[in-house]
């Protein structure tokens, strides 16, 4: 946080979000003010109800503030329209969901493909190229043509994690990216994550378990649409070593 | 997103849906080979009605006694006895743009040839009326001039004559025939021509002299009409100006006054046929186009059901930076596709369609304009259809709709 040497990838400042539910108005963020660093790991920790997702939909450009400005890389996003927005998304931002959101009967080539397909810079021999490197980076060199229905679930997490890594973009958006994964596997996905940060990307986890947590560089704590904590982490745990100490599955 | 990316993406979406897809086609395949089939037997029995008027004689005109009604006015009865021989005459005399002119005196009723009966028409000719009317005799020969000047009992009869009076196989030329009780000689038997496009058999004809018919049979003074050759197809108007001067000179008729016959040509016959099959031919192709409408309406259906099962779709691309401008395109773009290849494949069904007529008889014949217009309403029909779904789809919100259930 005081790394003032480090570019700061995003910058909030005193953003509020507030919806109109019938004749209440409902004020889901009051107020959010903080910067990421380039190659920082931020776990984003709230209850349901805290404006995690309120804020992540700020943070992804899938929404603008009502109030308080949003600096994505240097550049404002409260007054962009949906179509900049929709580009702004394109080039900086790699999202990965909860429920891996693949397109059905795809192969993972061409799954990864797909933000570069909205991208007219790159043509279809460089987005394979593209592709293909992003997937062996999350070490699925070997499932390059498998379709989504024929892996399983680490395995289609990993493929939407090469997607949000495809277009090299300024963060890693992970909204519960862990979410529907056993153990096991989620630690898999940890360890991945953690491979990501040592090569210096930038990932904002959001996510309610505070077990994950102990795996990131930062931690900011929601409360009713307020930041809590924020606090670095002085003691990040090895998801590897986390991931050996697991007693190991029988699968007879 | 480019147009290539776009037609592979819309494919995919089709191909994974096949047989919903190729039943929202349906409709279009069905619309257009109806259209297609509709179309082509309405141009096709119009060249039939064309083809079978050009057979009923060489450049014919025929003048017919009394005016058309004109201005509510019923003509006058007495007016329909104003052609006489005397006009004839003079036609045949005075005419330059005319190659061949008859005389025509008609009658129907019963002819014998002992225990055998028939009712047949009598037609009262000149010997040119032969190649007016492009009859051709198979047996025996034509009456001649010197039987028209002496009103001889003799005459042409048609095959259903034959066949009813004689029998098949039996050569009546020689042999005596009584129409109307007045014994005929037959000279000569005329060659089939068939069924004419009103469904009237053509053979079923007795042809003699027609100083003999209106002697002898039908005794009167007047003629029923006078049918006209032209000299060649683009003399009819010289020929129709050269009769009407002839006829309103013999008749007397005051400059300012109207005629008291009526002059139509076989062009003029071909054009009020024409407009006829025409406006059944509108209407069995609008009657087609609605089923293209409703199949527009099945793929507007099928799309609306397509965005909202890809809501998360929609979601994913635009958070990954599809603009609302690339989803609808892609969308409108999977709804063209339907509706062309539904078009393409209707047109196949139409041809197809068109020579199943062609094997029943139905005289069928497809206009190059035909598969245009459909291919053209088939995109249109895409489109418009299309364009409601497809913005549907790039107005949502992509918050709620990558987190759609």
């Amino acid at each position: 946080m005081k790394e003032d040497n480090k570019k700061v990838v995003i910058e909030l400042d005193n953003v509020k979000r507030d919806f109109i539910v019938g004749s209440e108005t409902v004020h889901a963020l009051r107020g959010v003010s903080f910067k990421i660093y380039e190659g920082e790991f931020v776990t984003i920790m709230g209850t349901s109800g805290s404006g995690k997702s309120t804020l992540l939909n700020q943070l992804g450009c899938l929404d603008t503030p009502t109030s308080g400005e949003y600096y994505l890389d240097g550049v404002s996003v409260r007054t962009m329209s949906k179509k900049q927005r929709a580009k702004l998304r394109n080039l900086k931002i790699g999202f990965v969901f909860q429920n891996y959101n693949l397109l059905a009967k795809t192969t993972s080539v061409e799954n990864v493909e797909l933000p570069l397909m909205y991208n007219r810079k790159y043509n279809a021999a460089m987005r394979r190229e593209a592709a293909i490197k992003a997937l062996e980076s999350v070490g699925l060199g070997d499932r390059l043509y498998h379709k989504s229905n024929q892996m399983s679930g680490g395995q289609m997490q990993r493929v939407a994690i090469a997607r949000a890594l495809v277009n090299d973009p300024a963060v890693i958006l992970a909204d519960e990216a862990t979410g529907n994964l056993d153990t096991r596997t989620s630690f898999e996905m940890l360890v991945l994550f953690q491979k990501l940060y040592r090569e210096g990307r930038t990932i904002i986890f959001v996510t309610h378990n505070p077990e994950i947590a102990k795996y990131s560089s930062r931690n900011i704590m929601l409360r009713d649409g307020k930041i809590r904590s924020d606090e670095p982490n002085g003691n990040i745990l090895s998801a590897e070593e986390a991931l050996a100490s697991l007693p190991v599955q029988n699968d007879d | 997103m480019n147009l290539a990316n776009l037609f592979k993406i819309a494919l995919r979406a089709i191909w994974s849906n096949k047989f919903r897809s190729f039943l929202s086609m349906l409709g279009i395949i069905i619309g257009v080979a109806a259209v297609i089939i509709m179309m082509s037997i309405g141009q096709g029995s119009k060249e039939s009605v064309r083809a079978n008027i050009s057979k009923m004689g060489t450049n014919l005109i025929m003048v017919r006694p009394g005016a058309d009604m004109r201005g509510g006015v019923r003509r006058d009865p007495s007016a329909m006895q104003t052609l006489k021989v005397d006009d004839y005459e003079k036609i045949n005399a005075q005419k330059s743009y005319i190659s061949k002119v008859s005389p025509e005196v008609t009658s129907s009723g019963q002819a014998v040839n002992g225990a055998k009966n028939t009712t047949c028409s009598l037609y009262g000719e000149a010997t040119d009326y032969m190649d007016i009317k492009q009859w051709v005799i198979q047996e025996g020969e034509c009456f001649t001039d010197e039987d028209v000047k002496h009103s001889a009992k003799v005459c042409l009869i048609g095959k259903t004559i034959v066949k009813e009076l004689f029998g098949e196989g039996v050569d009546p030329v020689g042999k005596t025939i009584r129409f109307k009780s007045i014994p005929f000689r037959i000279v000569g038997v005329l060659k089939s021509k068939g069924y004419n496009s009103w469904g009237m058999d053509q053979d079923n004809v007795i042809i003699a002299p027609y100083t003999t018919v209106m002697k002898r049979v039908l005794a009167q003074t007047y003629l029923s009409n006078i049918n006209c050759s032209a000299l060649t197809e683009e003399m009819t108007q010289n020929a129709i100006d050269e009769l009407t001067q002839i006829l309103r000179t013999n008749h007397k008729i005051a400059p300012e006054a109207e005629d008291d016959f009526t002059i139509r040509s076989q062009e003029e016959m071909m054009s009020t046929m024409s407009s006829t099959m025409d406006t059944i031919t509108i209407i069995l192709v609008v009657a087609a186009a609605f089923s293209l409408l409703v199949a527009g309406i099945g793929i507007m259906n099928i799309m609306l059901v397509s965005v909202t099962e890809r809501t998360k779709e929609i979601g994913l691309r635009m958070s990954v930076g599809a603009t609302g401008l690339d989803i609808s395109n892609q969308f409108l773009l999977e709804s063209i596709l339907i509706s062309i290849t539904g078009g393409i494949l209707g047109l196949i069904m139409g041809y197809l369609g068109t020579k199943a007529c062609a094997l029943f008889n139905l005289p069928t014949s497809i206009p190059l304009w035909s598969i245009l217009v459909s291919f053209a309403v088939c995109t249109l029909i895409g489109v418009i259809f299309g364009y409601f779904p497809a913005k549907k789809a790039a107005n949502m919100d992509p918050i709620e709709a990558i987190r759609y259930e």
